[in-house]
């Protein structure tokens, strides 16, 4: 590059200086120590996730006979969507044999109003603590907080008895009321934090113009949080997808979620093990959840950033 | 304290405690209508919080605030009628200027052709009519303020509360603005309280400042008479920049004439005017870097000659530091008469100019 050089006018440049020495952005190499072991541990680590779920959707497109020869890593010879099939309207649990699709309208029925009514109340109390520094406050936030730490089980039989008591148990709305109050703490939490790294002023401003409790909050706040509405979807639809333990315990057998109508179809102990439609029906259990973080996966990432990093 | 005939806001004995430590303590102040008054002091002295709680943003402890002779100590900031603009603006980040200018009106439920009319008024004051359709990200600092001073415009009210409105603006755009708000008031005649930290912005503005420390007013007069006749040494050394010199010393009597004495300075006071007939002892003179003349002869009631330690060129004018009875003395120069440091000066005043305190209580003599 040296040939390149332009020649500096007289008095621009430092006498007695190397003219053609470095100059602008220093080069970079694509192949240098730090790429390797950046995007070399990044591959390693793919793969390794990757891998179940590869064979999980081989396994899945294979008939029986095929599996029984034992390449589990080898492509399908013949590909059969068969499984799928049996795993979302045929296979058995227990005494239903429709297969997933009963359990997935059940989880639908238990996640969207769980998730709608959670973060609802959750909101408001995020927002109340926040900005509304009510008598005993700290308190109250203390005490939820708390709540976040015991663990579920020692709470469940005592929830038991109270929903036999308000005759919701074995219902679905039984369990909609459970998913909200354990969603509780954490949502609060994170809510209170958003709220009070909104600039006070907003606030303070919002008075001054006469808007009251509710206005604020539907007018100001409520436009502003967008990115931590997203996160606290997110981790309810995901958390409550995902749940078992209060899935078995709180419903019947034809109220079962997804995820305890899964548990079923693999675990079953009668007749032949059929690997294909146990991946099939696992892979289609968690579809939901997949879905949800690829389509919403940055707003996820700029959500937590925001509750978290601003103080 | 004197008490105003009619004022426009009234503060009787406001107290404010956040548990144990107290805020402000029984505070008196009367604002006349249409006056411009700024609360003037440093961080922590408690003027935003007089602010907020004028606003009622913040609850009282004890005393009562009127506005308008109407006792709102316990109104809602919406009823109280005042406006405030705050420091980072606070305007509302998803909705547009005119949005902005419109929620408290629309939140009051005022008709929309009233509204249409009140924004076309402020947007005309404030020079903000292309920005009526542009959300608060797209508008610079100054055009945010302006914004947020039509949002207090609007709402047509007897009382504006400024919080430090030109804080967060670049040394150009306040000075701009500064103007700006000075040509409001004249032209709308609404009272107004202004807090700032800033000097300059107290004294250009304000009609009377009050000086404020540790939750108390020092001081509540005419920026004039706060510069010149200072109540303490607090306020003398706070208002002024450069700062008043202070040379520490003691009060004498000798022929019935009294000195200021400190070391081998012997500064007659004839000429100054006590507060009441002082008592010898200790004591601070104080006396403006402005105020002192410099190489110019004879002819004051007191020269002395001291040693040149730092030259400060500021541009318009000169900073010159000296040393005088062992103590840091400044003086005022003009740029062409900038001396070399170690030269040897000469500088003389008139003690009618300077202020004289008790060394222990800080008060004026």
């Amino acid at each position: 590059m040296a040939d390149l050089a332009v020649p500096l006018p007289a008095g621009t440049g430092s006498i007695g200086l190397e003219a053609s020495g470095p100059r602008g952005p220093k080069p970079r190499h694509v192949f240098s120590r730090r790429n390797i072991f950046l995007y070399g541990t990044l591959i390693v680590v793919a793969l390794y996730y990757l891998l179940p779920l590869y064979v999980m959707v081989v396994t899945s497109l294979k008939g029986m006979p095929e599996i029984r020869l034992g390449n589990i890593f080898s492509p399908p010879l013949e590909i059969t969507f068969e499984p799928w099939v049996k795993a979302w309207s045929s296979a058995c649990t227990g005494l239903n044999c429709d297969g997933l699709s009963r359990g997935f309208w059940n989880s639908v029925r238990i996640t969207v109003p769980s998730v709608v009514l959670s973060i609802a109340i959750a909101s408001v109390n995020g927002y109340a603590l926040a900005n509304w520094r009510f008598k005993g406050a700290d308190t109250f936030f203390v005490i939820l907080i708390v709540g976040a730490f015991i663990p579920y089980q020692v709470m469940i039989y005592p929830i038991v008895i109270i929903l036999r008591e308000i005759g919701l148990y074995g219902s679905l709305s039984g369990l909609v009321i459970v998913h909200s109050i354990f969603g509780m703490p954490i949502l609060t939490l994170l809510f209170r934090n958003y709220f009070t790294s909104m600039p006070e002023e907003l606030f303070r401003a919002a008075r001054v113009d006469g808007a009251g409790f509710w206005g604020i909050y539907f007018r100001i706040m409520l436009p502003m949080s967008l990115p931590i509405f997203v996160v606290a979807i997110i981790l309810q639809v995901t958390g409550i997808w995902n749940d078992f333990l209060f899935g078995v315990v709180y419903t019947r057998p034809d109220t079962y979620p997804m995820t305890v109508q899964l548990n079923n179809i693999v675990n079953s102990v009668q007749g032949v093990k059929e690997y294909n439609v146990n991946m099939a029906a696992t892979i289609l259990t968690g579809l939901v959840p997949l879905v949800v973080y690829f389509v919403s996966g940055k707003l996820f990432v700029r959500g937590i950033a925001a509750g978290a990093v601003k103080g | 304290m004197t008490r105003l005939e009619n004022p426009s806001v009234s503060i009787q004995d406001l107290s404010l405690n956040f548990g144990a430590i107290s805020v402000l303590e029984t505070l008196n102040i009367d604002v006349a209508e249409g006056e411009f008054i700024v609360l003037l002091g440093p961080s922590g002295c408690g003027k935003s919080t007089l602010l907020n709680c004028i606003a009622g943003l913040l609850d009282v402890s004890d005393g009562r605030i009127f506005i308008k002779g109407k006792n709102v100590t316990w109104e809602e900031p919406k009823d109280r009628g005042i406006g405030m603009v705050f420091q980072s603006y606070a305007l509302y980040p998803q909705m547009t200027v005119e949005k902005n200018l419109s929620f408290g009106l629309r939140v009051a439920g005022i008709p929309r052709d009233e509204i249409a009319k009140r924004i076309a008024r402020a947007a005309e004051i404030l020079q903000i009519e292309p920005l009526l359709q542009r959300k608060p990200s797209a508008l610079s600092g100054g055009q945010r303020q302006r914004v947020a001073i039509g949002r207090a415009l609007v709402r047509d009210v007897d009382v504006f509360l400024f919080d430090e409105p030109l804080s967060n603006l670049d040394a150009k755009l306040r000075a701009e603005l500064r103007v700006e708000i000075k040509l409001l008031h004249s032209k709308l005649q609404n009272t107004m309280i202004y807090v700032t930290h800033d000097q300059i912005e107290a004294m250009t503005l304000a009609d009377r400042i009050a000086v404020m420390k540790g939750g108390v007013i020092q001081q509540l007069d005419a920026p004039q008479t706060i510069y010149n006749r200072p109540v303490n040494r607090f306020v003398a050394g706070f208002l002024g920049s450069p700062a008043m010199n202070f040379l520490d010393g003691r009060l004498e009597k000798d022929d019935g004439n009294w000195h200021f004495v400190a070391e081998e300075v012997r500064i007659p006071l004839a000429t100054y005017a006590f507060e009441k007939e002082p008592a010898p002892g200790a004591a601070v003179f104080g006396i403006r870097p402005e105020h002192v003349a410099f190489n110019s002869g004879s002819g004051w009631p007191f020269t002395t000659t001291a040693n040149v330690v730092v030259v400060e060129p500021m541009g318009s004018d000169t900073l010159v530091w000296l040393k005088l009875a062992n103590q840091n003395f400044t003086v005022r120069v003009t740029s062409e008469r900038t001396p070399n440091n170690a030269d040897t000066v000469s500088i003389g005043f008139d003690p009618m100019r300077a202020s004289l305190f008790d060394a222990a209580t800080g008060n004026r003599l």
